[in-house]
C-alpha cells in the first residue's frame, strides 16, 4: 500500500501545482509536497528492516485483465533504495530552483513531480507493461523541461534525445511482448511468469531479448557508444532538468540491468554479456579521456557521469554478490555527487556568468565554505576512502575481478582518470590566482547551504558508515543471484 | 438494425428540414437521433436478438453493433465540431443529410452479410463524400479534390465489383457464410479466377484505406477537401473501410490466409514506410495528418494479416482512438487556421502563448497518434503488435516500430512549433464553448482509453 501512495502522491501535487498560479507559493508548495513524499519514503525505508511487512510494501490489482496486464508494485530492498534515492533528490533538486527565475514556474514544479511519480514506478513495478508504461512516462515530462527551459538549440537536442531512447523502448516493448507470447497458457506480464517464460527461450531468442533490452538500457544509461545524445542534452538542459537525468533517470537503465535483464534471459547474459562489460569498459575509459580536455565544466561532469555508469554496467553484468551490490551502492552514490556536482557547476555558472574552466580560478579565496563543500563532493565521486563513492566503487571493481582480472584492471583506470580530471578541474576553478570574474564570488546562502550540507552529509556518512544500505539491499540481491543460474563463459 | 433505421430517417429529416422549415431545430435533433441510435445499437448489444435481416443481407452481430456505435460516437463529435461552422452556411441542410447517409452506409459496412451489401455500403458511404469533397464551390482545389476522389472511387469500386462477380462466379453465391463454407469444402483445387477475383477484391478495399501503393489520391483529396469533410473522410471513412475489410476477410477468405497474406505483407510494409517517410517531408497540416493516415492504415493491416482472437478488438480500438485524436486535431486546426486554404505548420507556432488548452490537447492528439503512453495511440499500436507477433510476424513488427520512430519526428513537429516558436501573430485565440467541451472531452477520452483500454477490448470477447 506505501508503494501506491508512493506513486500517486506526487501525481496528485503535481496536478493540484497546476493550477497554483502565485510563483512563489508555487515554489513552496511544490517543496512541502515533495518534503511530505520524502517523509513517506523514510517510513518506507523503516519497514524494510522490519520483517513480516511485506502487505505494506506491495499491492497488487487487475489492470488490464483480458491481457494479463495486472497493476502489481512491490518495494523490496533494491526498489527501495532507489525509491530512496529518487525521493531524497527530488526536494533537493526542487530547493535548488528557487534561485532561478523560470517562467510558469508552476508548470517548471508540475513536471518535475510528474516524473517523480514516474520514476518511482519504475523502480517498484513488478509487472512488465506497467514496468513500460511508467519508462515511457518519465520521457515526457523531461522532454519538456528541456524543452521549454533549456538553453541555445534546445529543440534539437532535446529532440534527438527523445528520438534516441524512444528508439531503445520500442525495442524493448516487441522483446517484452516476445516474452508475454511465451507465458502460456495462463499469459501474464507478471515479473516471475516473464522470468519463467524468458528462461525457457532458446540461446537464439534470448539473444535477441537481450539485444533489445540492453538496447534501452544502454542508451538510458548511456553507454558508449550509445551515448552520444547525452553530453549536449546534459548541457542544455535546465540545471534541474540535467540533475533529474543525471542523478535519478539514468539510474533506470542500471536498475533496468537488475531487475528486467540478466534474470530473464540467462543464456542472452551468456552470449552476449562479456560483449556488453567489454563496450561498457570502453566506454568508461573513452570518456574519462575526453573529460579530461573539457573546457565546459558540465560538459565534463556529463563525461565524467558515462564514465562511472559504465563501471556499474560493468559491475552489474558480472552479476556477483559484490558486483550488484557494488552497482547498487555506487547508482546511490553517483546520484548524490552527481546532483551536487551539477548544482555546484550551476552556482559557478550563476555567480560568474561562465561555465568555461580556463577563465575560472582562484574562487576558494573568495568563498572558503563553497571550496570545501565542493572538495568534499569531489573526494566521494574520485572515490577517496571514507567518502560514499570508495563504497561502491570497491564493491564494483571486486565484482569485476570475480570476472576477469584483466577487465579489473582496464576498469580500474577509471579511478586514476577520474581524480585527474576531477582535480585538474577542481585545480583550475577554485585554486590559483582570482582574476576580476571571480573575486567578488559571494560564498554560499542559506538556500544553497540548504541544497549542498545534506548531500555532503550523505556523501560522508554513507562512506563512513554505508552498513544500512547494505543491510537492506543484501537479501534482496542474494535472492536475485540465487534465482538465476548463469553459465558463465570465461 | 433499429439503429440504421434511425440513422436513415434521420438523413431523410435533415432533407426536409429545409423545405418544412425547421432548419433551427435541426442540429438538436440529430444529436439527439444519433444518442438514440446508440442506445437502440446498445440495447441490441446487450439482449442479442440474432435475427438475420433481409435473408441475411445484413447480420447484426456483435462486431457488427459495436462498430455501430462507435460510428455514432464518431459523427456525434464531428457535428460538434463542424456545427457552428456550418450554421453560417446556406447549404446546412444538405450537409446534415449527406454526412447522416454516409454514416448509414458505413453501418451497411460493418454489417453485411452479403457481398451486394458490402457493394452498396461502399456506394452509400462514398457518393455523398464525393459530393462534400466538392462542396467549397468556389476552391479550385476542393473542386480539384472532388473529381480525383470521384475518378479514384469508382475505379477502386470497380475492381470491387469485378471481383465480387468472380468470386460468384466461383462460388455460385453472395452470401459470405456460403463463400465461407465454399472455400473450406474446395479448399486446394479453387479455380484460378476465385484468386483473381480475391486479389481483385483487395486493391478494391486496399483503395478505400489508402494503403500504398494505392494511395495516390488521399493527400491531394485531403488536402483539397474543406477541412471539415477531411475531418470526416480521415476517421469515420477509415473505420468503415478497415470494418468491411476485416468483416469480409476474417469471415470468407482466413482459411486461405496464405494466398493473400503475401500481398498483404507487402502492402503492409510499403505503406509503412512510404506514409512516414512522406510525411516527414510535408509542410501543411492537412497533408501531414493525410500521410500519417496513410501509414496508420499500414498498422491496421497488420491486424487483418493476423487474424486471432483479439484482431477485431484491436482494429476498433484502434480506429477509435485513432479518430478521436484526429478530431482533436482538426478542432484545433479549426480554431487555429481561420480559412480552409491556409493550413501550412507556421501557423501553430507560439500556440501554447496565444491558447495554452489548445496547445495542450494539440499535445496530446499528438502524442496519441504517435503512440506514445498512456495515450490511446500507444495502446492500439501495443495491441496490433500483440496481435501480429501471436502470429510471428516479428520482421513485420520491427518495420512497424521503426516505422512509428520515424512517426514521432513529424508528429513532434507542431507540438515544438507551438511551444518553442515565436508565433506569426501575437493575437489570443478565442475558442467557442461548444469547441471547448468538445477538446476537453476528447483529450479526456484519449487519455481515458489509453488508461483502461480493456473495457473496449472485451467487447468482442
Amino acid at each position: 500500500m506505501v508503494a501506491v501512495v508512493l506513486i500517486f502522491f506526487p501525481l496528485l501535487a503535481s496536478l493540484a501545482l497546476a493550477f497554483i498560479k502565485n510563483n512563489s507559493t508555487a515554489k513552496k508548495v511544490a517543496l512541502a509536497f515533495s518534503l511530505l513524499e520524502c517523509g513517506i519514503t523514510g517510513y518506507m525505508f523503516s519497514l524494510l528492516s522490519r520483517p513480516n511487512v511485506s502487505e505494506l510494501l506491495s499491492f497488487s490489482m487487475p489492470w488490464i485483465y483480458s491481457m494479463g496486464i495486472n497493476f502489481n508494485v512491490v518495494i523490496d530492498g533494491i526498489s527501495g533504495l532507489l525509491v530512496l534515492l529518487t525521493n531524497i533528490l527530488v526536494p533537493l533538486i526542487i530547493l535548488s530552483s528557487f534561485k532561478a527565475e523560470y517562467k510558469n514556474p508552476n508548470a517548471f514544479y508540475s513536471l518535475i513531480l510528474f516524473m517523480q511519480m514516474a520514476l518511482v514506478g519504475v523502480f517498484v513495478a513488478q509487472d512488465g507493461f506497467l514496468f513500460y508504461i511508467f519508462w515511457e512516462l518519465a520521457l515526457i515530462p523531461i522532454y519538456f523541461i528541456c524543452l521549454l527551459w533549456g538553453g541555445n538549440d534546445r529543440a534539437r537536442i532535446t529532440f534527438k534525445f527523445f528520438v534516441y531512447t524512444l528508439v531503445g523502448s520500442l525495442f524493448m516493448l516487441v522483446a517484452l511482448i516476445l516474452l508475454y507470447q511465451n507465458t502460456g497458457p495462463l499469459y501474464s506480464f507478471n515479473i516471475n511468469a516473464l522470468y519463467k517464460a524468458g528462461q525457457s527461450l532458446s540461446t537464439k531468442a534470448q539473444s535477441f531479448v537481450f539485444l533489445s533490452f540492453f538496447l534501452a538500457f544502454a542508451i538510458k544509461m548511456p553507454v558508449f557508444p550509445f551515448h552520444t545524445w547525452q553530453p549536449d542534452t546534459y548541457t542544455t538542459a535546465p540545471t534541474q532538468g540535467t540533475m533529474l537525468l543525471s542523478g535519478i533517470m539514468l539510474k533506470m537503465g542500471t536498475y533496468g540491468l537488475i531487475r528486467w535483464l540478466i534474470p530473464i534471459v540467462p543464456l542472452g547474459v551468456a552470449q552476449w554479456g562479456q560483449t556488453a562489460i567489454v563496450i561498457s569498459i570502453i566506454g568508461i575509459v573513452y570518456a574519462s579521456c575526453i573529460a579530461i580536455v573539457q573546457k565546459d565544466l558540465k560538459r565534463l561532469i556529463a563525461y565524467s557521469s558515462i564514465a562511472h555508469v559504465g563501471l556499474i554496467a560493468a559491475g552489474t553484468l558480472a552479476f556477483n554478490t559484490q558486483g550488484v551490490e557494488g552497482a547498487l551502492i555506487q547508482m546511490f552514490s553517483h546520484g548524490v555527487n552527481v546532483t551536487a556536482l551539477f548544482f555546484i557547476v550551476d552556482i559557478i555558472a550563476l555567480r560568474t556568468g561562465t561555465r568555461e574552466i580556463p577563465s575560472l580560478g582562484g574562487i576558494r579565496n573568495s568563498a572558503p565554505v563553497f571550496s570545501v563543500l565542493f572538495l568534499i563532493v569531489l573526494m566521494g565521486s574520485i572515490a577517496l576512502p571514507l567518502t560514499n563513492g570508495f563504497v561502491g566503487e570497491f564493491l564494483l571493481l571486486n565484482g569485476i575481478y570475480q570476472y576477469s582480472a584483466w577487465l579489473a584492471f582496464t576498469a580500474g583506470l577509471s579511478v586514476i582518470l577520474g581524480a585527474v580530471y576531477m582535480l585538474r578541474c577542481y585545480q583550475n576553478t577554485m585554486l590559483g590566482e582570482t582574476n576580476n570574474l571571480t573575486s567578488a564570488f559571494a560564498d554560499v546562502d542559506r538556500t544553497e547551504k540548504a541544497v549542498l550540507i545534506p548531500l555532503v552529509i550523505l556523501v560522508i556518512y554513507f562512506g563512513i558508515y554505508p552498513k544500512p544500505l547494505l543491510e537492506i539491499i543484501e537479501p534482496a540481491v542474494q535472492n536475485l543471484i540465487n534465482s538465476v543460474h548463469l553459465t558463465v563463459i570465461p | 438494425m433499429n439503429a440504421l433505421f434511425v440513422i436513415s430517417l434521420l438523413g431523410v429529416t435533415a432533407m426536409l428540414a429545409e423545405i418544412v422549415k425547421f432548419k433551427k431545430l435541426l442540429p438538436l435533433l440529430v444529436l439527439t437521433g444519433l444518442v438514440v441510435a446508440m442506445g437502440l445499437a446498445v440495447i441490441e448489444w446487450v439482449r442479442p436478438v440474432n435475427i438475420p435481416a433481409f435473408h441475411n443481407m445484413l447480420v447484426f452481430n456483435n462486431y457488427a453493433l459495436v462498430f455501430t456505435v462507435g460510428f455514432c460516437i464518431i459523427t456525434f463529435l464531428w457535428f460538434m465540431l463542424a456545427q457552428h461552422q456550418l450554421e453560417n452556411k446556406t447549404a446546412l441542410t444538405d450537409h446534415y443529410s449527406l454526412i447522416l447517409f454516409s454514416l448509414a452506409g458505413a453501418v451497411l459496412m460493418a454489417s453485411f452479410g452479403n457481398l451486394v451489401m458490402l457493394f452498396l455500403g461502399i456506394e452509400i458511404l462514398s457518393i455523398p463524400l464525393y459530393i462534400l469533397a466538392g462542396s467549397n464551390k468556389k476552391s479550385l482545389s476542393s473542386n480539384e479534390a472532388a473529381f480525383k476522389y470521384f475518378l479514384m472511387g469508382s475505379f477502386a469500386t470497380g475492381f470491387l465489383l469485378f471481383g465480387v462477380a468472380l468470386i460468384y462466379g466461383a462460388s455460385g453465391s453472395f452470401d459470405i457464410l456460403e463463400i465461407s463454407e465454399y472455400v473450406l469444402r474446395n479448399a486446394g483445387e479453387l479455380p484460378h479466377y476465385f484468386y483473381a477475383g480475391l486479389l481483385l477484391i483487395v486493391v478494391g478495399l486496399s483503395f478505400k484505406v489508402s494503403a500504398v501503393p494505392f494511395h495516390f489520391w488521399a493527400p491531394d483529396v485531403y488536402q483539397g477537401a474543406p477541412n471539415l469533410i477531411t475531418a470526416f473522410m480521415l476517421t469515420m471513412v477509415k473505420m468503415a473501410a478497415f470494418a468491411a475489410f476485416f468483416r469480409l476477410f476474417s469471415i470468407c477468405f482466413a482459411s486461405i490466409g496464405q494466398v493473400w497474406a503475401q500481398v498483404i505483407t507487402v502492402i503492409i510494409a510499403s505503406t509503412l514506410l512510404l506514409g512516414n517517410v512522406t510525411a516527414v517531408y510535408q509542410t501543411s497540416f492537412k497533408r501531414m495528418l493525410a500521410y500519417s493516415g496513410i501509414s496508420h492504415a499500414g498498422y491496421i493491416l497488420l491486424a487483418i494479416l493476423s487474424i486471432n482472437n483479439y484482431s477485431a478488438g484491436a482494429i476498433f480500438y484502434y480506429t477509435l482512438a485513432y479518430s478521436i485524436a484526429s478530431i482533436t486535431a482538426f478542432t484545433v486546426l479549426q480554431n487555429v487556421c481561420a480559412d480552409d486554404e491556409n493550413d501550412s505548420l507556421e501557423n501553430f507556432n507560439g500556440l501554447a502563448k496565444r491558447n495554452p488548452l489548445l496547445a495542450l490537447s494539440l499535445t496530446v492528439s499528438m502524442l496519441s497518434l504517435a503512440g506514445i503512453p498512456p495515450t490511446a495511440g500507444f495502446f492500439a499500436k501495443y495491441t496490433i503488435f500483440v496481435t501480429a507477433l501471436n502470429n510471428g510476424h516479428v520482421w513485420l513488427v520491427i518495420i512497424a516500430v521503426l516505422a512509428s520512430l520515424v512517426g514521432v519526428y513529424y508528429y513532434f513537429k507542431p507540438i515544438i512549433a507551438s511551444y518553442f516558436k515565436t508565433p506569426i501573430n501575437e493575437t489570443v485565440i478565442e475558442i467557442s464553448l461548444q469547441h471547448k467541451l468538445l477538446i476537453i472531452v476528447t483529450t479526456a477520452l484519449t487519455l481515458a482509453l489509453g488508461l483502461f483500454p480493456d473495457y473496449i477490448i472485451k467487447l468482442f470477447s
